[in-house]
């Protein structure tokens, strides 16, 4: 008999018991397929991303380096290692990788499957962009390599397929070559959506670029924001004392929450101090600073477990992308409903994308917004009403985040799910690959 | 934390495919020892060889091992050259309490697994390397050896045997300048213990067994408890007076 656990997303909703598997092999993979299973890497989806409809394919023993090719920057690894060993291993030698979501906490597979995006997908693009190739475990247990060259359509399914194409098993990533673990943040602030989103344009050529809003702000300072801008900093660039150590960076101060805060404790009052807080530390901060990889990337992982901030009943994310040409429009009214009901939101992040990498991967040109909220019925309720905004203004959903939309919502967003699901369906995927998200969602 | 080693001595891992013994090599190498996993099959060890060099810059290699083969173990320790400067033991059997109570082959199994092979090997390797002055032996040995319990009387008497060889072994060495470590882990979170409602405070991570082993290897008590807690345990455990002992249930 199958071990069972509670499982949930990082949002801690919603939440399940569930059958799970944790192979360390391909041939422990392949004894554990069964019909309806999702890998999980994890666990940083926050929604039922990773929750199996009948089995929960757990890939975090499956987590070995296997070769690095130094000319190319290409390192071949288990789907199941993390970013941040990524991270410890390489940029002492000089690498780091190209693309990097908000935390380093998620796997290889996990960042393939949902094709997560940076600071830097205006630029350069998403986490798909730098895979040469996955070892993708299909229906009969075969293993597929998929590339841009060969098994072109199967690959290009895979990236951002949240985990629906089959088994990722091990992939090729590329890494890019630093001279320092450190970044030159530029901190610019915007009393205004209009000015957030000018600011952006002005500076597009910003390798890294992203804005936290202070989601209550109302009225003429609706999306008032801090832009943060980066650059990966080159050894001359740092103080001289620096420069024998260019990738020793200060370690930081870990916290832990070692409770679930009271659900009191992030009435709109503690949220309205931390943004007031949080914009008061930008507008002191100097225009340029230097800022350690750790920090720059990943301010949220210096508090383990920061997802309980929300307490046991957990919290739901909102992100969307809108084309540009109705996105000033349609920001507006998502802040305008949000600061409305007064919710707010812990985090409220803006970000420019550009195009995807997969055939239903999540990004496209325009401009994408992130939101959470407490779970409940009030927030549920914004959530349709968030829906409905973000479709009005021609956007779509990603998938990593949600934990509740409608498959009549995502289906009239996106026409792409249905072509997913078709494709599912011919090469009989859809019965061996099923998570509680695709279910809800008729992939 | 203890400074690591000005040249990391090669740590040579008896029963590399186990997780306790990747932790180990793990932990070892991230301190830049160079390490060799010795296991039946090495070979199929070869992505965990591959994952442990590349995290660490080090050198692994895998070498053929069957701790139950006592007619090959003088072949293979004269074979570990450069001989390696500290060796750990991660051998052992769990079993089935039952199948052994009935079943002297699968019963001898695991007293053999459990006792004779890693008591065997170290043995040999203490030989080696005693003469050298330095360095370190380690097995990795149990609480179930402190005192025979129903439930796991036939593993725990292989590993009070283990547990008494180091103990004479370190005895004998005392001046020699290598070290005789002994490592007692409670529970461990592993593949054979998942899904096992197992106390957490009593539980340990194979990487905190890992921590345990590298920290007695640079220093201090030659006997711990991966938990501290599982002393304390084991203490009023043994202190039970026999009349009292047999009729627990634990």
């Amino acid at each position: 008999m199958r071990p069972t656990r509670e499982l949930s997303g990082w949002g801690r909703y919603p939440r399940r018991p569930g059958p799970v598997a944790a192979p360390r092999d391909a041939a422990e993979a392949r004894a554990a397929l069964s019909g309806g299973v999702v890998a999980r890497g994890n666990g940083r989806a926050y929604g039922d991303s990773a929750m199996g409809a009948a089995l929960t394919l757990e890939t975090r023993r499956m987590d070995r380096m296997l070769a690095f090719d130094p000319e190319r920057g290409q390192l071949v690894a288990e789907a199941g290692v993390l970013l941040g060993d990524v991270i410890d291993a390489f940029l002492p030698r000089g690498w780091f990788p190209f693309v990097t979501p908000g935390t380093k906490f998620v796997t290889l597979g996990g960042a393939i499957a949902a094709d997560v995006h940076g600071k830097n997908h205006h630029r350069e693009g998403g986490f798909g962009a730098f895979v040469d190739w996955v070892d993708l475990m299909g229906p009969d247990g075969q293993v597929t390599r998929a590339s841009r060259e060969t098994a072109p359509d199967l690959f290009a399914w895979t990236l951002g397929g949240m985990g629906l194409t089959g088994v990722i098993l091990r992939a090729a990533i590329r890494l890019r070559p630093v001279e320092t673990g450190w970044i030159r943040q530029t901190s610019i602030m915007a009393p205004d959506l209009a000015a957030a989103m000018a600011a952006f344009e002005a500076h597009d050529a910003a390798t890294y670029s992203v804005a936290w809003i202070d989601c209550l702000a109302r009225g003429p300072a609706l999306g008032r924001s801090i832009l943060m801008l980066g650059e990966h900093a080159r050894r001359d660039e740092l103080p001289v004392e620096q420069r024998e150590h260019p990738f020793e960076t200060p370690p930081r101060r870990r916290l832990t929450m070692p409770l679930d805060a009271p659900a009191l404790a992030l009435n709109r009052y503690a949220m309205r101090g931390f943004n007031a807080l949080y914009w008061a530390r930008g507008r002191r901060a100097p225009r340029e600073t230097l800022v350690g990889w750790d920090g720059y990337f990943y301010p949220l992982d210096a508090v383990l477990g920061w997802n309980r901030i929300y307490g046991r009943r957990g919290f739901l994310q909102f992100q969307c992308v809108l084309p540009p040409d109705r996105a000033e429009q349609g920001l507006a009214a998502l802040l305008g409903e949000t600061a409305r009901t007064g919710q707010g939101s812990f985090l409220a992040v803006l970000k420019r994308l550009g195009p995807g990498a997969g055939r239903f991967a999540f990004p496209m040109p325009g401009w994408t917004l992130a939101l959470d909220f407490p779970a409940g019925p009030r927030s549920l309720a914004l959530l349709d009403r968030l829906d409905a905004i973000t479709l009005a203004h021609g956007g779509r959903f990603y998938l990593a985040k949600d934990a509740r939309l409608a498959a009549a919502t995502l289906h009239a967003a996106d026409p792409r799910a249905a072509r997913f699901r078709d494709m599912r369906r011919a090469a009989g995927l859809d019965t061996a690959f099923a998570s509680a998200q695709s279910e809800r969602l008729l992939l | 934390m203890t400074d690591p080693d000005p040249t990391p001595a090669p740590v040579l891992i008896l029963g590399g495919r186990s997780e306790i013994g990747l932790a180990i090599a793990r932990r070892f190498a991230a301190d830049r020892h160079p390490v060799v996993l010795a296991a039946r099959d090495a070979a199929g060890l070869e992505a965990d060889r591959a994952d442990i060099a590349l995290r660490h810059g080090v050198e692994v290699r895998l070498a053929e091992y069957d701790a139950l083969d006592l007619e090959a173990l003088p072949g293979f320790v004269a074979a570990q050259q450069p001989p390696p400067g500290i060796v750990v033991s991660v051998v052992g059997l769990m079993g089935e309490q039952a199948e052994s109570e009935r079943d002297p082959q699968a019963a001898a199994r695991v007293m053999r697994s459990n006792y004779e092979g890693p008591a065997l090997a170290l043995g040999l390797f203490a030989e080696v390397m005693a003469p050298r002055g330095k360095g370190a032996i380690v097995g990795v040995s149990s609480v179930a050896g402190d005192r025979g319990r129903a439930s796991n009387y036939v593993y725990g008497s292989a590993k009070a045997g283990f547990t008494a060889f180091l103990s004479g072994l370190r005895n004998r060495l005392s001046d020699s300048g290598l070290r005789v470590v002994t490592v007692k882990p409670g529970f461990v979170a592993t593949r054979m213990t998942e899904g096992m409602d197992l106390p957490a405070r009593l539980t340990a991570a194979p990487a905190e067994v890992a921590e345990a082993v590298v920290r007695a290897v640079r220093g201090g008590p030659e006997v711990v408890y991966v938990r501290p807690i599982w002393g304390l345990v084991m203490r009023a455990i043994r202190g039970l007076p026999e009349p009292m002992f047999k009729r627990t249930r634990l």
